[in-house]
């Protein structure tokens, strides 16, 4: 029973990171029907530039508080990470609008690898670690511990949620950002400036991501240049299990997925008599994304059914 | 252009040409350039077989599949499974290889079926996790039962045999020495041309006009009366056979293979390969593939380069190459989406789309400025 609260805990706070992520993807999908294969990147580069910053504000003013020095890294890192997707709208999506499909899905491979590459160029190939800047404490919770940095991660996780819901539903552009999704060429016709309505998405999109990247870099410990692969493929199959282009269907399925990986992972042994370790964690985003697409293409919240074209 | 032009009226003439070339090549090549270029030659083959299969899918039928390295490792495991020590089975190629390319082809079956009804995107991302499922498993399946023997890979796989005669080994011909790299060579020549064969008619056919017209409008491609679930099937399962059968090739070529030569990046690469040349035109492909397996080589030089300008390495060559294919990817989808060297049907396609694009977004964008 320990075992399972404490996996139920550790899936619900990595769930919390997936669903920043899967919020980028699923905004970007509900406005253009295209999947930024990129995302996964902009949440590696704001993990690195956070820590860039970090080690640079620790050379620097080594007494200032731990959590200080942190805050400076995420407070770089997110202009710089809106700025990059930004540029990445502009300069790989907004040519290529009107193109055939396939043409921007191909851009946005070509943009992953380079800014994999980059990365690798100015950062390094070695893993990366986070200092231990962040209070370190742990509390007990019906027999399973869950530390102050995971209480942290999920409460801001929660408020970031709340925030964008509160933008897309209750202000003017939310409005504009829900008018694009269901007709580009109507919003334009009622006076909506689509090409701002998605740059701006794109730069929402991508400041949840450098959050998320400084919290799954805290979390862990480490960074890397590659470690934006697997988390955006994991947050792009939260989304579709939530039903893809929306957004209360990207918060539900990041938590949903965090959890079933992290149980997975702990029954795995178990159930399969020993054959299959923890080691396969990473293969159960993979599954539920095919067990989702093959009976629910839709998502558990989505009420479009996925157009069959 | 005048050499081409004299060629062009002279299409037996030209073809015997290009066939007395490919056949001296890797002498050629031997002699200019050293030995280690004739491998780089049976790397480019294998590449082409990679590259028209991936095109099958991509180029024909408009599906983004993001995996394919994934039927390439079917291909490569199942022939050292069953020849090579591991399971101590050494069941000869003409038997292993068809298989290789059939248990590609189910896999293909079994991945395609639940997504091809969708959209294409959740297809290119279906693909992509499947290509590290396979990868995820060839590297763990080491315990408790070793199957794949984890990332150690497998090792002392059997060569391609005819008979007694092992193509791993130099044999003499009239006194000169022919080296298992020429031999390989002039096999996977074969392969290729068998391929480039059964493109083509594929790519004439029925079927192949089918999958032009799902490419181009599913929904106007249905409407025609267009299976599109099962011909988009045909498409996926035929390019996943291609890459099972240059899997095994790979595997009886370099006696070894470990989960390290399928990873995501090797799928983009042949990808890129196709993008490069010419999606859909096989001539296209073939350069394409040529040209991404010989360059990254070429690059290599890049070190001495910068050796000699600013006395050491800055950036390691090798890091420098996928960063190139990437700018690449993006470079050709902005300025020339149809490739170096497209069919002349699909560059008139591309650009008359630009233009009713450009009307489209000139009537409906700029009523508000």
């Amino acid at each position: 029973m320990d075992i399972f609260v404490q996996q139920l805990i550790n899936g619900l706070v990595l769930g919390s990171i997936y669903a920043l992520v899967a919020l980028g993807y699923t905004m970007v999908y509900g406005i253009l029907e295209l999947i930024n294969f990129a995302h996964g990147e902009v949440t590696m580069i704001g993990a690195m530039v956070a820590l860039a910053v970090i080690g640079a504000l620790m050379g620097v003013a080594p007494d200032l508080p731990g959590i200080v020095i942190v805050l400076g890294g995420v407070l770089v890192a997110v202009p710089v990470c809106m700025l990059l997707g930004f540029g990445i709208e502009r300069l790989a999506y907004r040519p290529l609008r009107n193109a055939p499909r396939l043409a921007p899905l191909i851009t946005a491979i070509g943009l992953s690898i380079v800014l994999q590459n980059v990365a690798m160029l100015i950062w390094g190939r070695q893993y990366i670690a986070f200092p231990p800047l962040l209070p370190q404490g742990s509390h007990e919770v019906l027999g399973a511990h869950i530390s102050t940095l995971q209480l942290f991660i999920v409460a801001l996780s929660v408020l970031v949620m709340l925030g964008l819901w509160f933008v897309v539903q209750k202000t003017r552009l939310g409005r504009a950002m829900r008018a694009t999704a269901q007709s580009r060429e109507v919003a334009a016709l009622m006076g909506v400036n689509v090409n701002s309505v998605i740059a701006t998405t794109f730069v929402i999109g991508s400041a949840l991501a450098a959050l998320a990247g400084v919290m799954v870099s805290a979390y862990y410990g480490l960074a890397h240049y590659y470690m934006g692969f697997l988390l955006g493929l994991k947050a792009f199959s939260a989304a579709v299990l939530g039903g893809i282009g929306n957004i209360a269907g990207a918060m539900l399925g990041g938590l949903l997925l965090g959890v079933i990986e992290a149980l997975g992972a702990g029954y795995i042994g178990d159930l399969t008599g020993g054959f299959l370790g923890s080691n396969y964690q990473d293969v159960f985003a993979f599954f539920i994304l095919i067990l989702v697409l093959v009976f629910r293409p839709s998502g558990l919240l989505g009420e479009r059914v996925a157009s069959r074209a | 252009m005048r050499i081409v032009d004299f060629l062009r009226a002279r299409p037996r003439l030209a073809l015997l040409l290009l066939a007395i070339l490919l056949a001296v090549l890797p002498f050629l090549v031997g002699a200019g350039l050293g030995k280690s270029w004739v491998r780089v030659l049976d790397f480019a083959l294998l590449y082409v077989m990679l590259a028209l299969g991936l095109n099958i899918v991509v180029g024909y039928a408009g599906l983004l599949d993001l995996g394919y390295v994934a039927f390439y490792a079917l291909g490569a495991y199942l022939y050292a499974w069953l020849a090579s020590p591991h399971f101590g089975l050494h069941l000869p190629f003409w038997a292993v290889l068809p298989l290789g390319a059939l248990l590609a082809g189910v896999f293909g079956v079994l991945l395609g079926a639940p997504t091809l009804r969708l959209r294409g995107d959740y297809l290119a991302i279906v693909t992509l996790g499947f290509g590290e499922i396979i990868r995820i498993f060839m590297n763990n399946l080491d315990a408790p039962i070793n199957i794949t023997n984890g990332p150690q890979g497998m090792n002392l796989i059997d060569p391609i045999a005819f008979g007694g005669f092992a193509l791993s080994k130099t044999h003499k011909f009239f006194g000169i020495g022919v080296s298992n790299a020429h031999l390989y060579y002039y096999l996977f020549l074969a392969f290729v041309l068998a391929l480039i064969f059964v493109a083509m008619r594929l790519q004439d056919s029925r079927i192949g006009r089918a999958w032009a017209a799902i490419r181009e409008d599913e929904v106007a491609a249905s409407a025609m009366g267009i299976d599109t679930r099962n011909v988009k099937l045909l498409a996926f399962a035929m390019g996943a056979t291609f890459g099972g059968l240059a899997g095994g090739l790979f595997s009886a070529f370099q006696g070894f293979i470990s989960p390290e030569s399928f990873g995501l990046m090797e799928s983009i690469m042949i990808l890129c390969m196709i993008v490069l040349g010419g999606m859909g035109h096989i001539p296209g492909v073939i350069l394409g593939a040529v040209l991404l397996t010989v360059l990254p080589e070429a690059l290599r030089y890049v070190g001495d380069w910068q050796r000699a300008l600013i006395g050491r390495v800055a950036v390691d060559p090798a890091d420098l190459r996928m960063l190139l294919f990437g700018c690449a990817l993006i470079l050709m989808m902005l300025f020339r989406p149809e490739g170096l060297w497209p069919s002349r049907q699909r560059k008139r396609e591309l650009h008359a789309a630009d233009e009713v694009a450009e009307q489209e977004s000139a009537s409906v964008y700029d009523a508000r400025g």
